[in-house]
């Protein structure tokens, strides 16, 4: 009989995502509920030296699929794998996280094992033994509870929302025998950017600019983010008017985030706006009309031409920094 | 080439959204339905591939009569046939059983590319591209910003956290698009004339071959149970000041004591 909860740790270049140490914290506590316990599966090349750092988060066993077939992420390779470990360890419980690659990954596995997904799931709970997951719908308007049926219940999780929770367990490390199987994409590329740049998705402070930038010149709240460890995000309105690039623009038809603190400058709050951000746990508003539908949705407001208070919250921080 | 644009039909963006009695629903009465913004980039991408290799760019939506309106939009923009599926059997569906649907219609018409949006604006979902290629057993590339296709191979820049991935794959395949691979064209009127007269055919699950059995509510995997307004927000605080430092100074102090990021 299926049991315990298997999740599904990311990794990229040999280091894990924070999104991997989310959907481990989340599977402990869920296990912890049903008295069972948590594998995480670990797929790459190279992975003997990171996979053992999951039991700290609350992985009994950790089951690594370690080959140079594995070494950059390919649909139907980590598919055919994981399905073979899904199949071969029989969780009731199945976590990945929802990030660009965790989309991809658990939408095809789903289909594969034939069970039902919810992906983007901002809450988890157990009724009984029955996975219930709130996830938001139309542009975060409406949240919705959804049943998962199925062995396994499957289910990713958004980033940046389950909390990280260090709970050292055994974490033994499990080398599994793997076959890729046929691989119809083939990676020829990859432009990452530095590996100390924040994705937004990941971000715990973003500092937005929109409209009210008035042109490509962002130096204001670039200095902002830096000085907060924070990434630099826009409204479609500049990326359509060509100041940023479109991996920077929040919303719903761009990147859906939910850091600690969003700052928006220059931003009136259209709905399209606030269904990406609008889950962020403090929202701050600088703008200079009061009357900018924003600030009905902003903890902190501040009625301010951007370029006059931008620059002195990052004195007054720089201040308090020395 | 043969390309097929899977295209929903979705409440507009700017629609206000309400919860029905049933708290499983959305009452429908006053919304206004367009076409889901990223499979409007994914006509246009057809367009633009048709234009270039020529071929035949096929609509397939699954849903119910209204979304005729949305497959005559795209027919104005320039596809050439449109195929509704509009069953009541499929009321209710997942992601997978919508993704079986669209599959036997696939295999039905042919397909040397298939091309998706990378999420229904509604459902928010995520997932009924990656269950139709692995129904069909084709590669599928997610979030593409830009492709090429060259000797039956299409080649992606997908967008992951942090950067650009480019992937290649065989024909036939299918990809999602993502903001930024284009700028999609309006219709025109002689567009809208044209779109007129182009074939749009309807079919049930009958016509499909499926087992209304194999689809629907009852089939299910995924089932909303609730729906919700999230929390509002509590208004906000406008912070006053008599200078543009002190109200700096003010958010600075809020920004340490309360959200504690500093
Ligand atoms: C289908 C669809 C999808 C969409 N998707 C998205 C999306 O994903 N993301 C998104 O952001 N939008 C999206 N939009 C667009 C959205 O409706 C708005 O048009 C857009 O968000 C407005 O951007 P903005 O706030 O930067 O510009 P504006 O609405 O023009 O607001 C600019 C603001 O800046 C203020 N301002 C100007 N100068 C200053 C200054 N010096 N100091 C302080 N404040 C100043 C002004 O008072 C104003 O409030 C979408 C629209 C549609 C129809
Ligand atoms: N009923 C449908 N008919 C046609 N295409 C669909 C349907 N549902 C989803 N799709 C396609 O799948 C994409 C992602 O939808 P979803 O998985 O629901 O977020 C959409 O952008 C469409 O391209």
């Amino acid at each position: 009989m299926a049991q315990g909860v298997l999740v599904f740790a990311e990794q990229v270049d040999g280091s894990f995502r924070k999104i991997a140490y989310e959907v481990v914290s989340e599977g402990r506590r869920l296990a912890d509920t049903l008295g069972e316990t948590v594998s995480a599966a670990v797929l790459g090349s190279g992975m003997e030296g990171i996979a053992g750092e999951l039991g700290k988060y609350g992985a009994d066993k950790i089951l690594v699929g370690d080959d140079p077939a594995l070494v950059d992420y390919t649909t139907d390779a980590y598919t055919n794998v994981l399905f073979d470990i899904v199949k071969d360890n029989d969780p009731r419980i199945l976590l990945l996280g929802a990030s660009s690659q965790g989309k991809d990954l658990s939408g095809r596995l789903a289909a594969r094992l034939g069970v039902g997904l919810a992906i983007d799931c901002i809450a988890l709970k157990l009724d009984g033994e029955k996975l219930i997951a709130t996830r938001p719908m139309y542009g975060g308007k409406v949240h919705a509870e959804v049943a998962l049926e199925g062995t396994p219940q499957m289910s990713a999780v958004r980033s940046n929302v389950m909390e990280i929770v260090e709970a050292q367990k055994a974490g033994d490390v499990e080398k599994v025998a793997i076959s890729p199987g046929v691989v119809k994409t083939r990676v020829v590329e990859k432009r990452l950017e530095a590996a100390s740049k924040v994705d937004l998705t990941e971000a715990d402070v973003i500092v937005s600019g929109g409209r009210g930038m008035g042109g490509p010149d962002y130096s204001v709240i670039e200095k902002l983010a830096e000085l907060l460890g924070g990434t630099v995000g826009a409204s479609r309105s500049a990326v359509d008017e060509g100041w940023r690039p479109h991996s920077d623009q929040v919303g719903q038809t761009g990147k859906v985030v939910s850091p600690n603190v969003y700052i928006a400058c220059g931003i009136s709050g259209a709905i399209q706006h606030l269904a990406g951000m609008g889950s962020s746990k403090y929202i701050v508003a600088i703008n200079k009309d009061p009357e900018a539908p924003i600030f009905k949705k902003a903890d902190y407001g501040i009625v301010e031409d951007l370029f006059e208070a931008v620059p002195a919250i990052t004195a007054e921080l720089k201040k308090l920094k020395s | 080439m043969d390309i097929v644009v899977l295209l929903k039909q979705v409440p507009d963006t700017e629609t206000l959204i309400q919860i029905g009695d049933d708290k499983i629903s959305i009452k429908t009465e006053d919304v206004k339905w367009v076409i889901n913004p990223y499979d409007e980039f994914a006509v246009e991408e057809a367009l633009r591939i048709k234009e270039k290799h020529s071929g035949k760019v096929t609509i397939l939506t699954m849903g119910p009569e209204r979304a005729v309106e949305s497959i005559r939009t795209g027919l104005a923009m320039g596809a050439d046939e449109g195929i509704l599926i509009d069953d009541p059997a499929t009321q209710g569906s997942d992601a997978l059983g919508i993704a079986k649907v669209l599959a036997a219609a696939l295999k039905e018409t042919g397909y040397d590319l298939v091309i998706a949006g990378q999420r229904a604006v509604d459902d928010d979902g995520y997932q009924v591209p990656a269950a139709v290629a692995e129904l069909l057993g084709i590669a599928q590339v997610s979030l593409v910003i830009k492709q090429e296709i060259v000797d039956g191979k299409i080649r992606c820049e997908r967008t992951v956290e942090g950067g650009i991935v480019v992937v290649e794959a065989d024909l036939p395949a299918l990809f999602t698009t993502q903001k930024g691979i284009n700028e999609p064209r309006y219709a025109s009127l002689p567009g809208i004339m044209k779109a007129k007269k182009k074939p749009l055919v309807k079919k049930t699950l009958a016509d499909l071959g499926i087992d209304p059995s194999e689809v629907g509510e009852a089939k299910s995997g995924c089932r909303v149970k609730n729906l919700f307004f999230p929390p509002e927000r509590s208004p906000g605080r406008i912070i006053e000041g008599e200078t543009v430092e002190d109200k700096a100074t003010e958010l600075v102090r809020l920004l340490r004591e309360e959200a504690k990021i500093i």
